[in-house]
Order: C-alpha cells, then structure tokens, then sequence
C-alpha cells in the first residue's frame, strides 16, 4: 500500500501547486504587464495586492452561473473540467529537482511521448465547450481551437524528437542528466536553437496565448468558447490556460534550460528546485512579455506559418540533427 | 479476486457500454465521445498488458489527433443530428451485407477465443516493451510492412492534395 499512498500524496501536493500557481500567475501577470505599459497594476487588496487572487476567486464562486437555455447542458457542466484535467497532469513527469520525491513518474521511458499525448487531448475542453454553447461566436472559438491545435502540435512534436535524438531518450529525468549539469554550454537550448525556439512558438500556440489567441480574439469572437461561461466554470478554463501556461514553462526549462541542474545542484535537493524554480519563472515572465509586446495573428496567416514554415523547418531539423548523430560529430553524442 | 481481474472487469464494462452508447446515439457529437472514452479504455487495457507505448500511442493517435478531427469536421459541418429524410438508406441492399458481415467477423471472433482460451499470453509480453524494441521491431523483421504502410499513407495524402487543390 505504501507507492499508491506516496503517489497520492504527491499528486495532491502537486494539484495544489497548480492551483496556487494559477492563482498567483493572474497577479504575476497583471502586475508585470502593468509595469510594461507604465501602470502599476493591483495593488489595493492587502499588501501589494497580494490578496487579489483570494478576492477574485471569491468573486467568481458567489456569481451566479448561468447556462444558456439551448445548451447541451450535459456537456457544457463538463467541458471546464475536461479542459482543466489535462492541464494538470502535465506535471506528473517533470523533474522538479534532483531528489526522487521531487517528482511523480518523471523516470518513465515514454515521458516525452505522455507530455505529446496529454497535449493532444488537451484541446477537448475548448470545442466542447464552444459546441455546447450553441452560441455562433463559441462554436467559431471551439473551432479555431481544434484547427489551431492539430496545425502547431505536429511542429511541437519534431522540436521535441530532435531532443530526443539528441538525449538518447524519451524519459524527461535522462534528458535533463543528459544536458551535463553544472555546464551551461551542455544545455539544449545551445545546442538546439532551432528546436528551442520551435518549442517556444509552437508552446506559445498550444496555450493560445497571444499572438496566438485567435481562439478568443475579443474584437472578433468575444471571447471565444468561453463567451458562455460564467462563475466557477470560467474560472476553471481560466485555470486550464494559466496552469499550462505553467507546465509549458517547466518543460522548456526541463527540455532546454537543463532542467533543475546548476552550480551545487548534484548534492543538494534545495538548490535544484530553487534553480528549477528560477528557470521556470523567467520562462513564465517571457510569456507574458510576449503577450504585451506583439499583436495577433490574422487566421489564415496563422494556418500557413504553421503548415509552410514551422512543420518544414522541424523537419529540416530532425533530419539534419539525426545526420549529425549518425555522421559522429562531437557534441551530437 | 484479484486487484488486476477486478479493474479488468470495470473497465471492460465501461469499453462495452461506451461502444453501444456510440452506435446507438443520435447525436453524431455524442457518439464521437463515446468513441474517444472507449479509446481510453482500451488504451488503459494496454496499460494492464504491460504496453506503456502502445497505451501512449493509442491516446494520442486515435483519442487525440483522429478524435479532434472528427468532432473538427462534425462540427464545421453542423452534421449533429441528421433528419429522418438524410438518415433514410440510400442503398437498400447495404443494411443485409453489414449484417451478415458483421456475424462473420464474430463468429471468427468467437472461434479464435474459444480455440486460444487457456493458451499463454506470452505473445503479449513481447510487445511489454519500451519505444526502443518496438523501434528496433519496426525497422528490422517488420520492415517491409511498415515501408508499404508509409507508401500507402503518401498516397492517400498526395490524393488529398490533389482533390483539394484549386483549379
């Protein structure tokens, strides 16, 4: 009985984490993209407006939650949840440090393939609930999703086969060992730069941030599949964006950045998860940068970078990576 | 009974209802659900078999990537619910053959199972493996099926180039 009560546990403290993380992301966010655009952001609830996730969340929970009366109800009430399961179990195969009780299965030999497959189920919750809005501007938001997200996740996938190529494994564990800790000049990202800066994009376009969020593109859709969505359930698809948001910045750090590694990270269990820690967060703050820097996608430009220049250049990448490996080139294993 | 012939039984039972809920809906968008709960089924059946690859795979090719187009083209096509006019057999004669078909198809089920029960499922454990044996499989004994297979998937993705492409 003893692993099912340490998965367990482990996996509560990790749902926790998601949680809070979504919670403080919101502030994170608001308050960075206020001082990009010279405002100051939150700051009247509690000390630095560090209580304004608390009185959001409470906001949400008491407002009346409204289905509309040409719903499919049954599906509606669970497309919040199908969007947000996925999102959350991302994490059971990050490495969040050197320590095995900092991590749930990330030893597993096919991890690479679980982080593409809970990808590619991830986008369920936006057409659902754009469908079972029955709602003109949801319906186009939920399929814009699902184009948007078969389109990116082929690129997505090469960028991380030329990690694996180089690794030598699929397990997320081995690909951080892989990246020499304690070298810099050992992580992907030097190594890789095309794949990094794929995964960068392609990441960016799964979470249909923007300059990807045609999927809830205001002007256009309102606010795409959630137009219908109040109360808890928004909440929910809000949690979905933020806690993947999350986890796509902990698998950049773990596929590129090298992972927990860093100066003293071998020995001690602390330094890894603060380096981990460091790495994600910069991650996160890239993100949010991005979205306060560039303007949306038009749709059809979005399809063709996809199809015509993201999916040739993975391509190009996996082939030429592969070649350099078979060829013996120093660096390449 | 044990753990495994327990978790076993529930999950068939879901499989199964899940198959019957998806021929027998109305809703084309429910019977795609169906569709994609009875994929997890069996994916979490390959989990059981010790096939933690060809669970993954099983989720994110069929539960994934051919499940997301088919509600996409289900959807874009508004095609939930087909009236009585659409729904009304075109070829009189299709209904029959699928009949008869489909009693063929679970009668050599039927045999298979009844002649192999009680056999070992050694066979099973071979494919108990990681993405590397599997791999090594693919491109060594397996490797002209797995060429013609590829060929075959060229050809019905140059067709599809070719009937979309403007004029």
């Amino acid at each position: 009985m003893a692993p099912i009560l340490e998965y367990t546990l482990k996996s509560i403290v990790l749902l926790l984490i998601g949680a809070g993380g979504f919670a403080y992301m919101t502030l994170v966010e608001r308050k960075f993209i206020g001082r990009l655009q010279s405002r100051i952001g939150p700051n009247r609830v509690g000390p630095f407006g560090l209580l304004q996730p608390m009185a959001d969340g409470l906001k949400l929970i008491v407002k009346e939650s409204i289905t509309p009366a040409q719903a499919d109800k049954l599906i509606f009430f669970i497309a919040p949840a199908i969007s947000v399961i996925p999102a959350l179990i991302i994490f059971a195969v990050i490495p969040f440090g050197n320590s095995p009780w900092l991590n749930l299965a990330a030893n597993i030999n096919i991890g690479v393939l679980y982080v593409l497959a809970v990808f590619s189920i991830s986008v369920y919750g936006a057409v659902l609930g754009g469908w079972s809005s029955n709602n003109k501007y949801a319906s186009l938001g939920g399929l814009r999703a699902s184009a948007q997200m078969i389109s990116y996740e082929l690129a997505l996938g090469l960028s991380l086969v030329a990690v694996v190529l180089m690794a030598g494994s699929a397990s997320l564990n081995q690909i951080v060992q892989y990246q020499h800790p304690g070298n810099i000049l050992g992580w992907l990202i030097f190594r890789q730069p095309v794949a990094a800066v794929l995964f960068a994009i392609t990441a960016m376009a799964e979470l249909a941030r923007s300059p990807f969020d045609l999927v809830e593109a205001e002007q256009e859709l309102t606010a795409g599949f959630m137009t219908e969505y109040s109360g808890m359930k928004f909440a929910l698809f809000y949690m979905s964006e933020y806690v993947k948001m999350i986890a796509m910045s902990a698998l950049f750090t773990t596929f590129f950045l090298g992972g927990w590694s860093g100066p003293g990270a071998q020995d001690s269990w602390l330094l890894s998860l603060i380096y981990f820690g460091i790495k994600m967060l910069v991650c996160l703050l890239a993100i949010v940068w991005t979205r306060a820097t560039l303007p949306r996608f038009r749709y059809d430009k979005l399809m063709a970078f996809g199809w015509k220049v993201l999916l040739p250049i993975g391509l190009a990448n996996v082939m030429v990576t592969a070649l350099l490996i078979v060829l013996r080139v120093p660096g390449y294993r | 009974m044990t753990p495994e012939l327990l978790s076993f039984i529930i999950l068939a039972i879901i499989s199964i209802a899940a198959a019957i809920g998806m021929i027998t809906s109305r809703n084309a968008v429910y019977a795609a659900l169906f569709l994609i709960l009875n994929f997890g089924t069996v994916a979490v059946m390959y989990l059981m078999l010790n096939a933690p690859f060809l669970a993954i795979i099983q989720v994110s090719v069929y539960a994934g990537a051919i499940m997301v187009l088919f509600l996409f083209v289900i959807m874009l096509l508004g095609a939930e619910r087909l009236n009585e006019r659409e729904t009304r057999p075109v070829m009189r004669w299709h209904r029959p053959l699928a009949i008869v078909l489909g009693a063929f198809l679970l009668a050599l089920a039927l045999y298979v199972l009844l002649t192999r029960l009680g056999q070992s499922t050694a066979s099973v454990n071979v494919f108990g493996a990681g993405p590397l044996e599997i791999g090594l499989q693919l491109f060594g004994p397996y490797l002209l099926p797995f060429e013609v297979a590829s060929v075959l998937l060229l050809v019905a993705m140059i067709g599809a180039v070719v009937l979309t492409r403007e004029k």
